[in-house]
């Protein structure tokens, strides 16, 4: 009985406030770098989107944020959490890709003076998927979902750019299809932190939305830049560079060799999809989430290939 | 028990549970819609007529879509002489996915294809007998998760290979029947989702025919096309005739017209 009373409270109290409930840490990682670490989960109404990594630079002038988290509740802890670190202002909310857990806070942080960035086709795919989107996450996230709007980029990068914050200048790329078809990461030359997006993922299984092939491509490109430490976009909050893309690599060529050889046994793409890169499986977090999945678009990606 | 205890605290109590139990929150909440689509699809593709649930066609598909812009789909026909067979998503924005019709001769006994699964669906084929007599089967599909969508992964290899086509063979499990698949480069837009920073619709550019023949003796054709997935891709079964190539002609909405021969392979 006190159980219950003692359960029944907590969830009054959830009830009432769903966003009180939001612990939002961040942590300085380098000098003037922070970066907050998102679960590894699907986003819910419980976690409130907060399953991907956020970061901040701080210059002398301005504030530059990586991501803006997966609804508006983790946007407001966000900003929150960085105006107690700093009184600069945020001029530039960087979007490392089209996806709902790295853009769905970006209305938080709409203002006259703030530039949104993204890769040169982040506007058309967010044009593509935004409604479908903010529809099919209603259900998993509910009330969570309030408020969260579809903010496209001001700014876009066609190749490389390079951002002035006031004494600290950070680069921006964009790439090849790889994790998705606009990718874009983040470089702050002074710390060489560098935020990989959702181009490295460690631990959380990796996920394939743009191209298999291409993944794999980019993030030997990717390994070439001389960073001393990188923030995945899931997955701890700092890993060892280049060496924390070796298990993503091993992955992704795992599951390229289980999809060519079943594509030319002539397996149909659901008997391939379900037995590709099972010998991976206890290595990665989420894996009965998206390998299938990576696996489906991976053969019809790769069906293509002359045999 | 927790179920039980939430109940107490009204009206709170539904969202509670769904708190609750975090893993089962989604499931919950994204049961099908409370109106059933297809009577009034039913009426209006079939124009009203009985239709029979047999397993004269069987449908395999997936419980769960795996990927939501890539969901396989199988109609096998169990006796031969179907004249159609369709093929409808019933919560997407267009549920049609394709109508097959056969050739009289073609002998196909099954064909798969990819469709898109926009949300939590049923999923119908109807396949139509030589004496109009319709019958169905029902599967229901999960909607997949995370940041799953709909739409074309890659949108500048999509345009940049518009009309591509590949051909395969593979070795036939049934006696006296080929197996054989057919793949088209093309976006398969629907034009069905707006925009959300112009609140324009995205132009609809879609694959809407397609016919497939055996020398000159057609083995189907395909109407429709809007929830298939990008890339539209046939594997099926037919009887050889004889003939030496395989043909295909794919016409899109806006008045594209791909077509593309191949020499039937020895026998295996």
């Amino acid at each position: 009985m006190v159980r219950r009373i003692i359960l029944s409270l907590i969830l009054a109290f959830y009830y009432i406030s769903p966003s009180a409930a939001m612990d939002f840490k961040l942590d300085e990682i380098a000098p003037g770098v922070f970066a907050h670490q998102g679960q590894t989960a699907l986003m819910d109404r419980e976690n409130e989107g907060d399953i991907a990594n956020l970061g901040a630079i701080v210059g002398e002038d301005a504030v530059a944020v990586i991501d803006t988290g997966g609804s508006l509740i983790e946007a407001k802890a966000f900003i929150a959490a960085l105006q107690q670190e700093t009184s600069k202002p945020i001029r530039y909310v960087i979007n490392t890709h089209a996806h709902p857990d790295h853009v769905f806070g970006n209305g938080a942080f709409v203002g006259p003076d703030v530039v949104f960035v993204g890769h040169k086709n982040l506007q058309r795919a967010l044009s593509a998927r935004g409604a479908f989107y903010l529809e099919s996450f209603r259900a998993a996230m509910s009330d969570a979902l309030d408020g969260v709007v579809i903010v496209g980029p001001s700014v876009t990068v066609d190749k490389a750019t390079m951002l002035d914050l006031g004494g600290r200048k950070i680069t921006l790329q964009a790439w090849s299809p790889a994790h998705s078809d606009c990718d874009l990461t983040v470089l702050d030359e002074q710390t060489g932190t560098l935020f990989a997006g959702d181009l490295l993922f460690v631990r959380h299984v990796p996920i394939v939305d743009g191209s298999l092939l291409g993944f794999l491509e980019v993030a030997e490109e990717l390994a070439k830049i001389p960073a001393v430490r990188v923030v995945p976009g899931h997955g701890p909050l700092v890993a060892a560079w280049p060496k924390a893309l070796d298990d993503q690599r091993a992955y992704l060529t795992r599951l390229t060799a289980d999809l060519r050889a079943a594509i030319k046994k002539g397996d149909n793409v659901a008997d391939a999809a379900s037995a590709a890169a099972r010998s991976e499986r206890e290595k990665w977090r989420l894996f009965d989430d998206y390998n299938g999945r990576n696996a489906t678009a991976g053969f019809a990606e790769l069906e293509w290939e002359t045999p | 028990m927790k179920i039980v205890a939430s109940r107490r605290w009204r009206p709170a109590g539904l969202l509670c549970v769904g708190l609750v139990l975090g893993a089962l929150d989604g499931a919950l909440a994204q049961a099908p819609a409370p109106v059933d689509p297809w009577p009034d699809l039913a009426r209006d593709l079939f124009q009203g007529r009985a239709i029979t649930n047999d397993d004269f066609v069987v449908l395999e598909a997936p419980a769960r879509a795996e990927d939501a812009a890539i969901v396989p789909m199988t109609l096998r026909f169990k006796a031969p002489g179907l004249r159609r067979a369709t093929l409808v998503v019933d919560q997407n924005p267009m549920p049609m996915a394709a109508t097959f019709t056969f050739g009289e001769t073609a002998g196909v006994t099954f064909i798969s294809t990819r469709a898109r699964v926009n949300s939590y669906t049923n999923v119908h084929a109807v396949g139509e007998t030589g004496d109009s007599a319709l019958h169905a089967q029902v599967k229901f599909v999960k909607a997949a998760g995370g940041c799953s969508a709909p739409a074309v992964k890659n949108m500048d290899e999509a345009a940049s290979h518009l009309g591509q086509m590949k051909y395969r063979e593979f070795k036939s499990a049934e006696s006296g029947h080929r197996e054989a698949q057919i793949m088209i480069r093309h976006p398969n837009n629907s034009g069905m989702q707006m925009d959300q920073l112009t609140h324009l619709y995205i132009p609809a550019h879609y694959i809407d025919k397609v016919v497939v023949r055996q020398g000159e003796t057609l083995i189907f054709s395909m109407e429709g096309g809007i929830s298939l997935s990008e890339d539209p891709n046939f594997r099926f079964s037919y009887a050889p005739n004889g003939a030496k190539s395989i043909s295909i002609e794919a016409h899109d909405t806006k008045g594209n017209v791909f077509r593309q021969e191949w020499p039937i392979g020895e026998a295996s």
